[in-house]
């Protein structure tokens, strides 16, 4: 979908903007008319082309460097969600090239098509929409975290920190599993931004090569620093914990070194135990509380949650409740007497997701944000709430009183604040 | 036993097989989902032939063009390089050509070539002649062999490779034998003795 000067990025996969194997000539026109569209605006009333809207769809621009990126949705997202992901995908391909490649190569050539340098990472752009459309991390700016024990957390990161400390020009140690950060060990003064995080997660999920050989790869990211590749030694811990480290280096030779480090740290985590654990908590062991969160709170109206931690930027989200599960848990529970004539459709975490996108854009709203949200009707109850350290959106049964759902969400901070350690990362340790 | 430490590198245009080629000889099965390389993937394998232990140390590098200024810190301390082209495809043979020539001014010391056609499971689409191969592989001093990364396939067209077909290494798949053909001619190339030292080129014959 990329051409010349203009790329287009058709948010919403399902509709049929792949142009890989449509028609070059329609391509080109559609980006013609893309181009001029953006430069008319420009010239004339030396203005930004930001959005279009349509009855039923919105097409927003967003010009960054030398690229226009298109997004066309039908969906409920926001303008500024949108936007947002747009720069996510612009990220994804500095994250490919570096800033300074990409300014560089259409410098030289105005009309390059970036396809040919992008070739091999289209799966990463289109693995970076599904997973933007999936996940409220994004929504939020947040990290998941792989729930554990703390102690198992502190063994890790021990195992990481002690045998990295002595590297060399180690930037970033990162153990991550299933889209979820286990820990981050950091250089002193360097952070690593949720939206960096996120691109490597998606690197990580989109790349099947990595469970085969250990990998020496360059890896750009945008916030860290858009100028420069890092090198990335990216390998998964053993064929038996699908947990995938990440060493992240500014030297270009120190494959070998990292190599070795990451065999030390695999035989340390084994040897603690702490692979189990990853394990334990990567298939859901029935026994942890944070598999089935909500039964474990023992809120029976509350549907689904997600919360925040403001000072972490992390996040934590209950289950997705199937039809069934949600059914033999009010049995036990002799709540609403009528629920088994009540028919109850069935929601996924997606579903939830895309019904907080409107209490998000209300409250991140920057002219008059909101900071308590409540809303009650005969589908279901939300509650949105923001604070200082927290952002929280729950999803409750039809008809609940305001009364009712703070006590509720009382007892839901309690619980919260109770797991902490587990659900989230609370130290930042560094080598 | 001899034991000896080759560093090996993988070359070649994006989509021709490198990583199905090295995985296979790896010993694991064909995936028709395996994703393009990232930078590059490193392997280690050991070979037991007849007089000699050899520990390859493979570096299977990505072939889209983003990666090819790269490529240097992989060949440069390389011993061998397997030249992976597809026999389905004239651009990635002609893209060789290209490896070739940086091979040559980049690398000081020479290094044992090897030129592999892969994807001859495909042969009613074959864009690249056998002879044509050959005799190219003949004037770069290379041994040459056609494969299947799929039907775990190997045919060499090497005279002078004929004795490794049938080497010992038949528990093993037919991939393995480009690479331990491989192998045996970086030994052959070498003095006798055990070398634990990878730069084998230092002291060519």
């Amino acid at each position: 979908m990329l051409v010349g000067q203009s790329i287009e990025t058709g948010y919403a996969y399902r509709l049929p903007l792949n142009f890989k194997y449509g028609n070059e000539d329609k391509l080109a026109g559609l980006c013609g008319v893309i181009q001029a569209l953006v430069s008319v605006v420009e010239e004339q009333n030396q203005d930004i082309l930001r959005s279009i809207s349509t009855k039923d769809c919105k097409a927003i621009f967003l010009v960054k460097g030398p690229l226009i990126l298109v997004a066309v949705s039908k969906s409920n997202e926001s303008e500024t969600q949108l936007v947002l992901q747009l720069t996510y995908a612009f990220n994804q391909i500095v994250s490919v090239l570096t800033l300074t490649q990409l300014n560089r190569i259409f410098e030289q050539r105005r009309n390059y098509d970036l396809r040919r340098l992008l070739s091999g990472a289209e799966r990463l752009i289109d693995h970076l929409l599904i997973f933007m459309e999936k996940d409220p991390a994004f929504l939020l700016g947040a990290v998941r975290c792989l729930p554990l024990p703390e102690k198992a957390r502190e063994n890790i990161t021990n195992a990481i920190t002690s045998t990295c400390n002595k590297i060399r020009d180690l930037v970033f140690a990162i153990l991550i599993a299933g889209n979820q950060l286990i820990t981050l060990v950091r250089m002193k003064k360097y952070t690593l931004h949720p939206s960096d995080i996120h691109l490597l997660f998606n690197l990580v999920r989109s790349s099947e090569s990595f469970k085969t050989a250990e990998s020496w790869t360059p890896i750009c990211l945008p916030k860290f620093d858009a100028t420069g590749f890092l090198h990335g030694h990216v390998s998964y811990i053993s064929e038996d914990c699908q947990a995938c480290l990440l060493l992240l280096t500014v030297q270009r030779d120190a494959f070998f070194p990292l190599s070795q480090a990451k065999h030390t740290i695999a035989e340390k985590l084994r040897r603690s135990n702490c692979l189990v654990a990853i394990n334990d908590a990567l298939n859901r062991n029935k026994e942890l509380p944070t598999t089935n969160p909500l039964k474990h709170i023992g809120i029976p109206e509350i549907r689904h949650f997600m919360y925040k931690c403001k000072s972490t930027a992390q996040l934590f989200t209950s289950d997705p409740i199937s039809l069934d599960r949600l059914q033999d848990y009010r049995l036990r529970h002799k709540e609403g007497g009528d629920i088994m004539v009540k028919k109850i459709e069935k929601l996924s975490d997606m579903d939830y997701v895309r019904n907080y996108r409107r209490f998000c854009s209300q409250i991140h709203c920057s002219s008059t944000p909101a900071k308590l949200i409540f809303r009650s009707n005969s589908d279901d109850t939300v509650l949105a709430w923001v604070t200082n350290g927290f952002e929280l959106y729950v999803t409750f049964d039809p008809l609940m009183e305001k009364d009712h759902a703070i006590r509720a969400v009382d007892r839901l901070l309690h619980w919260i604040k109770r797991e902490e350690e587990r659900i989230f990362i609370m130290h930042a340790p560094t080598f | 036993m001899k034991v000896v430490e080759a560093k090996i590198v993988v070359l070649g245009s994006q989509g021709v097989g490198k990583t199905s080629l090295v995985v296979r000889y790896i010993g694991k099965m064909f995936s028709k989902h395996i994703s393009p390389t990232i930078g590059a993937s490193f392997f280690t394998c050991n070979i037991n032939l007849e007089d000699a232990r050899i520990k390859l140390q493979v570096w299977d590098t990505a072939g889209q063009e983003r990666f090819r200024s790269m490529a240097p810190m992989y060949y440069r301390n390389a011993n061998a390089a397997l030249l992976v082209y597809d026999i389905t495809s004239a651009g990635s043979f002609a893209a060789i050509k290209g490896w070739v020539k940086e091979l040559q001014s980049n690398v000081p010391e020479p290094m044992v070539l090897s030129l592999v056609g892969n994807k001859c499971d495909l042969e009613e689409s074959r864009a690249v002649a056998q002879s044509e191969a050959a005799q190219f592989a003949a004037s770069i001093g290379a041994a040459y062999c056609e494969t299947s990364a799929l039907h775990d396939q190997f045919i060499s067209h090497s005279q002078t490779h004929n004795r490794l077909v049938s080497s010992p290494s038949s528990g093993r798949s037919p991939p393995l034998r480009c690479m331990s053909a491989l192998a045996t001619t970086i030994i052959s190339k070498r003095e006798n003795g055990t070398i634990k030292t990878s730069s084998f080129t230092k002291r060519k014959e």
